[in-house]
C-alpha cells in the first residue's frame, strides 16, 4: 500500500513537471500583459532541441540549456507580433503553436534521416543517481532532477514577482501600462523580458519530458500539454504556486490513471484518462468560479491611449 | 496614390501579403536546408492541381475544416475564443459512428440521422462550454481544451467497447452503407455506372478515385447559413451585440447568459457537422485509437484567422489550407523535403495575417502624409 | 517672453500633430515659480496635450521648454522625473489591486542591494509625507477599496514622494465634492508655501478663480492669451475659452409638473461588496418635471441606476412606473415600461461601438417591426430611420449611418444615444452624468433637449454629480448622500453651500446655528 501511494506521488511528481514549466512560462508572460497561448509550441521546439542536442553531444544539460534556448527565440517571434507590432495575441501565438511544431518535425527529418522521432538520447540524473534507494518503496521517491527544479522556478518565480522591485513592475505593466509608463517604467522592455522569460520556461518544459520522462522526441511528446499548462495558469489565477497546484493535479490525475488502470479496478482506462478533465470542470463550478486576468492582459499598451 | 491606399485598406489585401510571406518564409526555410523552393513549390501546385482527382482530394480536404473554422469564426464574431472544435469535431464523429453503426434505415432516413446526431453531439459539446460560461463564469478557453481531451477519450473508449469495436483492428466498425454521402457510391462502383464514366477520363477519375461526396456543398450552404444568420437575422444582431460590448448588451435589455449559450451551441453544431460528414463522406467511414488530436479543429481556428472570421471567407480559406496540406505531401515525395514545411508555411501566414492587421492604418497614415503634402 | 530663472516652467512655440491633426499649434506658456497656473480651455483643445509633452509622454514636432531658464530635452517621463516634475492625471493612473503603498513606490522603490523590496521603510517615508502636508491615507489599503478623493491624495503622494518641484493637476476637481475641492485648494496652498510650483488643467472658471494667480487660455490647440486672475471675472473667461460670449445660466421657463409617473418607495439596494449601497430610497417624478439628484460619487447613484434598469436587484422596496412595479425583473422589462436611459458610460453601456451608428440606434427595438420582420432585419427601414434621426439631432458627420459610432466624437456619440432614447418616446427619461466629458457647446446641447423634452411633459430624472448642473436644469433638486435621499428642494429655494453641505453628510441645523 505504501508503495503504491509512494508510486502514486512520484508518477503525479513526474507527469506535473514539464506542465508546471509550461504554466510558470505563461504566468510571467500573461503578468505582463501579453497573453500565450503559444505555449504549445514553445514547448515543442523546447522538446525536440533538448532530445536532438543531448543525443548529438551525449550531454543533457546541454540539450537542457539548448531547449531553453531555442523556446526564448522562438518566443521572440509572439513578443515582435504582440509587443512591438501590437497584433492580436491570440492570433500570434496560434502561429507560434504551428511554427513551432513545424520547425521541430522538420528539422527532425533532416537530422534523423526522414523519421519523424528522434533516436534515445541521454535523459537527465535522477535524484539520487540511477541506483537511489534501489529495492526499497522510497524509490518511487528518487524523481528526475527536472521535478526539484521546477518547484525550485516556482518559488523563485513567487519571490520575483511579490518580493521585488522588478516583480512590482511587471504585475504593474500587465494591470496598468499607462501608470507604469508615467512612472518611468519601460512597458515594451518589460513585456519583451517576460515573453522571452515564457519562452525559456517553456522551452525547459519541452526538455522536461524528452530528457527525463520518455528519452527521445516524437511527434506527440507534447501534444497538448501546452495546453493543458495554459488551462493551469487560468485555473491557478496567474500565481506561480497557483499554477504549480493546477499543474499538480492534473499530473495526480494521470498517475491515476496509471496506477488504477493496472488491472484493480475495472475501469477502463480511457475513461479513467477523462477524469482530469472532468476533474477540472468540476472543481471550476465547485470552488473557483470567475477567475480574473491581469487587467491589461492581451491589450496592446499603445501611448496616448486611454 | 489613391488606388494604392485604397487596395492596402481592403482586409483580403492583408491577406495576400500575408500568404506571399507564408511563401516566402518558407523559400528561405527550404534553401537553409538545402532544397531548391521553385522546385518544392512546383511540386506543391502540381500535387494541388496536376490531376483531377488531386483537385478532388483537396476539396474533401477542405470540406470539416471549412466547416470548423466556420465555427470558430462564428464563436469569435460573438465574442467567444472556441478552442473546442477539435473537440466538437471528434464528438460529431463518435455520434455519427454510434448511430450509422447501430441503425440502417433507408438513405433518406439515415443520412439525417447520421448528420444531424453529429451535430447534436457537437452542439452539445459547444453547449456546455457556453453554459459554463454564461451561469458560471468559467473561462471558455479552460473548458474548451478540457472538452477537447475529454472527448479524444471517449473517442477511444468507443473504439475498444465490445459494441463498436471491429476485431483484430485499432478502429470501430464502419457505419452502415446507408449512411454514406458519396456522389452515387453504389452507382459509380457498378457496371453501369463504370462504363458510363469510362468515356469521360476526368470524371472517371474524380467519381472513382476518391470520396467525392456531398459534403462541400453543404459546406458552403452553411457558410452562406451562417452569414445571412448574423448579418441579416435578428438573432445575428443579438449575438454580434453580446460578442462586441456584453455591457451594452445587457443595458439594451439583451439577455446575454442566453446568447452566449446559444452561440456556443450553435459553433458546437457546426463542428460537430464538419465530424459527422467526414464520417459519412469519406473513407474509412469510422473512428480509430486516437494518440494525439488529428487537428481538424485546431486547423479550423488558422482557417478562421486567416479568413478574418469572415464566414464567405472560411471557404476559401479552407480550400487554401485544405490544398497546402495535401499539395505538401507531394513536395516529400517528389522533392523530399519534410512535408512539415508546409505547417511552416501555415504558420507564418496565420503570424502575418496578425502582423499585417497593422496594414490598413499604415495605409491610412499614408493617405494623411499625402494628404499633407497637398496642403 | 525671455528666458529666465525666475519662471519654472517655459514652453515656447510648442507644435504637435497626431496624424494630420494638429493638436497644438506654436503654443507658449509661462509660469512663474512659486504659483499656482491654471490652463483653461474646453475639452478636446489641446491642454492635456501640452502637459503630456512637458511630462514627456509625447515629443512635439516644434517648439522649446526650459525649466528654471534652462533648456531641457524631455524625451520620456523618466526625464521629466528627474527635473522634478510630477503630474497627477485625469484618469487616475492607479494599479486598483495594489497597495497604496505600492502605488507611490512604483518605479521609485526602496530596495537593498539585490532588489528586494523593503516595504517597511517605503511605508514609513510615505507616512512622513502624509504629515507634513496633511494629506490622510492608510497606506496599507488597496486603491480599489478607497474613495475617488483619497485616491487623489495618492496621485499626489506620489508626486511628492519623487520629490517634485512642479506639479501638474489635470482636471483635478472633477470628482470631487464641494467640500473637498475645499481642501484640494487648501493643500495646493500649503504646497506653494512649501516652494513648489502648480500648473492646473481645468475648464471650470470658478475653480480658477478660487485658486489660481495666472491663467493660460487655449482653444483649438492655438494660444489665446494669458490672464492675471483677479483682473477678469467668468464671463470674461468664458467668451475666451469658447471664442464667443456664452450663456453660464441656463434658460428655461417654470416647469408645469403633472401627475406623478415615477415612484421609488423605500428602496434598498446592495453593491458588489454586499454592502447596502442604497438604503430606504424614496423619490417621485413628475410629468414635465425634471428631478435632479445631487450628490458625491459613490453615494449609491450607481446601484441606484442599476437597481432602476434591472442590472442588479432591489433587496427590498418598490420601484413603479405609471403605478406598475418593474423591480427585479429583467432589463428589458423595463424599457417595455416606457423607461429610457442615457446611461453615464457612453461607451460601456451606451454604445456598441464596433456597430454602425444606424446598428446603435435600433439596439432596443431591433426585434419589432417595421424594423424586423420574422426574425430578419429591415435594412433599408433601419436606415432610414437613423438618417431621420441624424437629420434631427445634427448628428455629425451627417451621412454617418453606416459608418462604426466608434469614429465619432464624444458629443455625437452622445447626440447618437438621445435620438435613440428620446425617439424610444419614454414616459421616464433617465440621464446619468449626461454632459460627462463633453464641450461647452455640447453640454448646452444636452441641456437643452433635457428642458425640452420636459416642456413637451416627459418626466426626467436627472443623475449627476455635477452640482452646478443640477442646480441649473433640475426643477426639482433631491440630495443623495450614503444611498438614501436626505433632503429635496425646488429649484431656487436652495444655494449650492447647502447642498454642498448636505452632500457631504452635513446637518442642516447645525449649518443655521453656525451661521445664526
Amino acid at each position: 500500500m505504501l508503495s503504491k501511494i509512494l508510486l502514486l506521488l512520484g508518477i503525479t511528481l513526474m507527469y506535473s513537471t514539464p506542465l508546471v514549466f509550461g504554466a510558470l512560462g505563461g504566468v510571467i508572460s500573461e503578468r505582463s500583459g501579453v497573453v500565450n497561448i503559444g505555449i504549445e509550441g514553445m514547448m515543442t521546439v523546447g522538446a525536440f532541441t533538448a532530445a536532438a542536442v543531448s543525443y548529438f553531444t551525449g550531454n543533457p544539460w546541454l540539450g537542457l540549456l539548448a531547449a531553453g534556448a531555442a523556446g526564448g527565440l522562438i518566443s521572440l517571434l509572439h513578443a515582435v507580433a504582440s509587443v512591438t507590432f501590437k497584433a492580436d495575441q491570440t492570433i500570434s501565438g496560434i502561429a507560434i503553436n504551428l511554427i513551432g511544431p513545424g520547425l521541430a518535425l522538420f528539422f527532425c527529418r533532416l537530422m534523423f534521416d526522414d523519421a519523424t522521432m528522434t533516436l534515445p538520447a541521454k535523459t537527465l540524473p535522477k535524484l539520487f543517481g540511477e541506483s537511489g534507494f534501489a529495492d526499497s518503496p522510497l524509490k518511487n521517491l528518487n524523481v528526475d532532477v527536472t521535478v526539484v527544479l521546477a518547484l525550485a522556478v516556482s518559488a523563485a518565480m513567487w519571490f520575483f514577482l511579490y518580493r521585488t522591485k522588478w516583480g512590482l513592475h511587471v504585475r504593474s505593466v500587465g494591470e496598468h501600462p499607462a501608470a507604469a509608463d508615467t512612472l518611468g517604467i519601460n512597458v515594451s522592455r518589460v513585456r519583451y523580458l517576460c515573453v522571452f522569460v515564457s519562452g525559456i520556461l517553456a522551452g525547459f518544459g519541452g526538455a522536461s519530458m524528452t530528457l527525463a520522462i520518455i528519452s527521445q522526441f516524437t511527434p506527440t511528446a507534447i501534444s497538448g500539454q501546452g495546453f493543458i499548462a495554459l488551462a493551469a495558469v487560468i485555473f491557478g489565477k496567474w500565481t506561480p504556486f497557483g499554477a504549480y497546484g493546477a499543474c499538480l493535479l492534473f499530473g495526480f490525475a494521470q498517475a491515476l490513471t496509471i496506477v488504477l488502470g493496472g488491472g484493480d479496478f475495472a475501469v477502463p482506462s480511457q475513461i479513467l484518462a477523462m477524469l482530469p478533465y472532468i476533474l477540472t470542470i468540476v472543481v471550476l463550478i465547485l470552488f473557483v468560479g470567475r477567475s480574473v486576468a491581469p487587467k491589461a492582459d492581451g491589450e496592446p499598451y499603445e501611448k496616448g491611449v486611454r | 496614390m489613391k488606388t494604392t491606399v485604397k487596395i492596402l485598406k481592403k482586409p483580403i489585401t492583408s491577406t495576400f501579403i500575408a500568404i506571399l510571406f507564408g511563401f516566402l518564409v518558407a523559400a528561405v526555410v527550404l534553401v537553409f536546408a538545402g532544397y531548391n523552393p521553385w522546385e518544392s513549390f512546383g511540386a506543391l501546385f502540381q500535387g494541388i492541381f496536376a490531376k483531377p482527382k488531386y483537385i478532388s482530394n483537396v476539396i474533401i480536404k477542405a470540406t470539416p475544416i471549412i466547416l470548423t473554422g466556420l465555427s470558430v469564426a462564428f464563436a469569435f464574431k460573438t465574442g467567444m475564443f472556441n478552442i473546442g472544435a477539435e473537440g466538437q469535431y471528434i464528438a460529431g464523429t463518435i455520434a455519427a459512428v454510434c448511430v450509422g453503426v447501430k441503425f440502417n434505415f433507408a438513405p433518406v432516413i439515415q443520412i439525417p440521422l447520421v448528420v444531424l446526431s453529429g451535430v447534436l453531439a457537437g452542439a452539445i459539446f459547444g453547449g456546455i462550454i457556453g453554459y459554463l460560461k454564461a451561469r458560471f463564469g468559467i473561462h471558455e478557453v479552460i473548458t474548451s481544451i478540457m472538452l477537447n481531451w475529454i472527448g479524444l477519450y471517449l473517442s477511444n473508449f468507443i473504439v475498444n467497447t465490445a459494441a463498436y469495436h471491429q476485431p483484430n483492428s485499432t478502429s470501430s466498425f464502419a457505419v452502415n452503407d446507408s449512411s454514406f454521402t458519396m456522389l452515387l457510391p453504389n452507382w459509380k462502383t457498378s457496371k453501369a455506372g463504370m462504363a458510363a464514366l469510362k468515356p469521360h477520363q476526368w470524371l472517371y477519375e474524380m467519381m472513382l478515385k476518391t470520396d467525392v461526396n456531398f459534403g462541400i456543398l453543404i459546406a458552403v450552404v452553411m457558410a452562406l447559413v451562417i452569414w445571412v444568420l448574423l448579418y441579416r437575422s435578428t438573432k445575428g444582431y443579438e449575438l454580434r451585440a453580446v460578442g462586441f460590448n456584453r455591457d451594452a448588451a445587457e443595458f439594451a435589455g439583451i439577455n446575454v447568459g442566453r446568447n452566449i449559450t446559444q452561440a456556443m451551441l450553435i459553433a458546437g453544431a457546426l463542428a460537430g457537422l464538419a465530424g459527422a460528414l467526414a464520417i459519412t463522406g469519406t473513407s474509412p467511414h469510422k473512428i480509430s485509437q486516437m494518440a494525439a488530436f488529428e487537428n481538424n479543429g485546431f486547423n479550423g481556428l488558422s482557417v478562421a484567422l486567416i479568413a478574418g472570421s469572415s464566414p464567405i471567407g472560411c471557404i476559401f480559406a479552407g480550400l487554401l489550407f485544405g490544398g497546402l496540406l495535401y499539395g505538401g505531401q507531394s513536395v516529400q515525395q517528389d522533392v523530399g523535403a519534410p512535408t512539415e514545411i508546409i505547417n511552416i508555411m501555415i504558420g507564418t501566414i496565420v503570424f502575418f495575417v496578425a502582423l499585417t492587421k497593422i496594414v490598413p492604418s499604415l495605409a491610412d497614415r499614408l493617405e494623411k502624409r499625402g494628404a499633407h503634402r497637398v496642403k | 517672453m525671455e528666458v529666465n530663472r525666475e519662471y519654472a516652467v517655459q514652453m515656447h512655440g510648442i507644435t504637435k500633430m497626431f496624424g494630420s491633426f494638429c493638436a497644438l499649434n506654436d503654443v507658449s506658456l509661462d509660469v512663474k515659480k512659486g504659483t499656482i497656473h491654471a490652463i483653461l480651455g474646453e475639452n478636446g483643445a489641446g491642454k492635456s496635450t501640452l502637459m503630456n509633452v512637458l511630462y514627456g509622454l509625447y515629443q512635439a514636432e516644434a517648439g522649446e521648454i526650459f525649466l528654471n531658464g534652462e533648456k531641457v530635452n524631455i524625451k520620456n517621463p523618466n526625464i521629466a522625473i528627474e527635473h522634478g516634475i510630477g503630474m497627477v492625471h485625469q484618469h487616475f493612473m492607479l494599479v486598483d489591486n495594489f497597495t497604496v503603498t505600492q502605488n507611490i513606490i512604483l518605479g521609485n522603490e526602496v530596495t537593498n542591494q539585490f532588489g528586494v523590496l523593503n516595504m517597511k521603510k517605503a511605508r514609513e517615508e510615505i507616512l512622513e509625507i502624509v504629515k507634513k502636508y496633511g494629506l490622510e491615507v492608510d497606506p496599507d489599503e488597496k486603491i480599489e477599496d478607497i474613495s475617488v478623493g483619497m485616491q487623489q491624495r495618492v496621485e499626489i503622494l506620489k508626486a511628492l514622494y519623487r520629490g517634485v518641484d512642479l506639479l501638474i493637476l489635470d482636471e483635478p476637481t472633477a470628482v470631487l465634492t464641494p467640500q473637498e475641492i475645499d481642501d484640494l485648494i487648501q493643500i495646493m496652498r500649503n504646497l506653494i508655501a512649501d516652494g513648489k510650483t502648480i500648473i492646473i488643467i481645468t475648464h471650470k472658471l470658478k475653480e480658477i478663480k478660487a485658486s489660481s494667480d495666472v491663467c493660460t487660455i487655449i482653444r483649438r490647440g492655438e494660444y489665446i492669451d494669458t490672464v492675471n486672475v483677479a483682473d477678469v471675472d467668468q464671463e470674461e473667461l468664458a467668451t475666451k475659452m469658447v471664442g464667443h460670449a456664452v450663456q453660464l445660466v441656463v434658460e428655461k421657463s417654470p416647469a408645469d409638473p403633472g401627475e406623478v409617473v415615477f415612484e421609488i418607495d423605500n428602496l434598498t439596494v446592495r453593491d458588489e461588496r454586499k454592502l447596502e449601497a442604497v438604503k430606504n430610497l424614496s423619490l417621485k417624478v413628475r410629468k414635465g418635471e425634471i428631478v435632479g439628484v445631487a450628490g458625491i460619487d459613490g453615494n449609491g447613484q450607481k446601484e441606484l441606476v442599476e437597481a432602476i434598469t434591472n442590472l442588479t436587484r432591489a433587496v427590498s422596496g418598490t420601484i413603479k412606473i405609471n403605478g406598475a412595479e418593474i423591480q427585479n425583473t429583467t432589463p428589458r422589462n423595463v424599457i417595455d415600461h416606457k423607461i429610457s436611459t442615457v446611461h453615464e458610460d457612453r461607451q460601456k453601456r451606451g454604445l456598441v461601438l464596433p456597430f454602425t451608428v444606424a446598428e446603435n440606434m435600433v439596439v432596443e427595438k431591433y426585434r419589432r417591426p417595421p424594423y424586423s420582420k420574422s426574425g430578419m432585419l429591415n435594412r433599408s427601414e433601419i436606415l432610414s430611420y437613423t438618417k431621420n434621426l441624424i437629420k434631427e439631432y445634427d448628428i455629425r458627420p451627417d451621412n454617418c449611418e453606416s459608418q462604426p459610432v466608434r469614429g465619432l466624437s464624444g458629443g455625437n456619440q452622445q447626440k447618437v444615444i438621445l435620438a435613440r432614447e428620446i425617439s424610444n418616446e419614454p414616459d421616464l427619461l433617465i440621464a446619468v452624468q449626461p454632459t460627462r466629458g463633453l464641450d461647452v457647446g455640447a453640454i448646452e446641447y444636452v441641456h437643452k433637449t433635457l428642458i425640452r423634452e420636459r416642456d413637451r411633459g416627459r418626466a426626467i430624472l436627472l443623475i449627476s454629480l455635477e452640482l452646478d448642473e443640477v442646480m441649473n436644469v433640475a426643477d426639482t433638486i433631491d440630495v443623495i448622500y450614503a444611498g438614501t435621499i436626505v433632503d429635496s428642494f425646488k429649484q431656487g429655494e436652495v444655494d449650492e453651500k447647502t447642498i454642498g453641505l448636505l452632500m457631504a453628510g452635513g446637518k442642516l441645523d447645525e449649518n443655521n446655528s453656525q451661521n445664526s
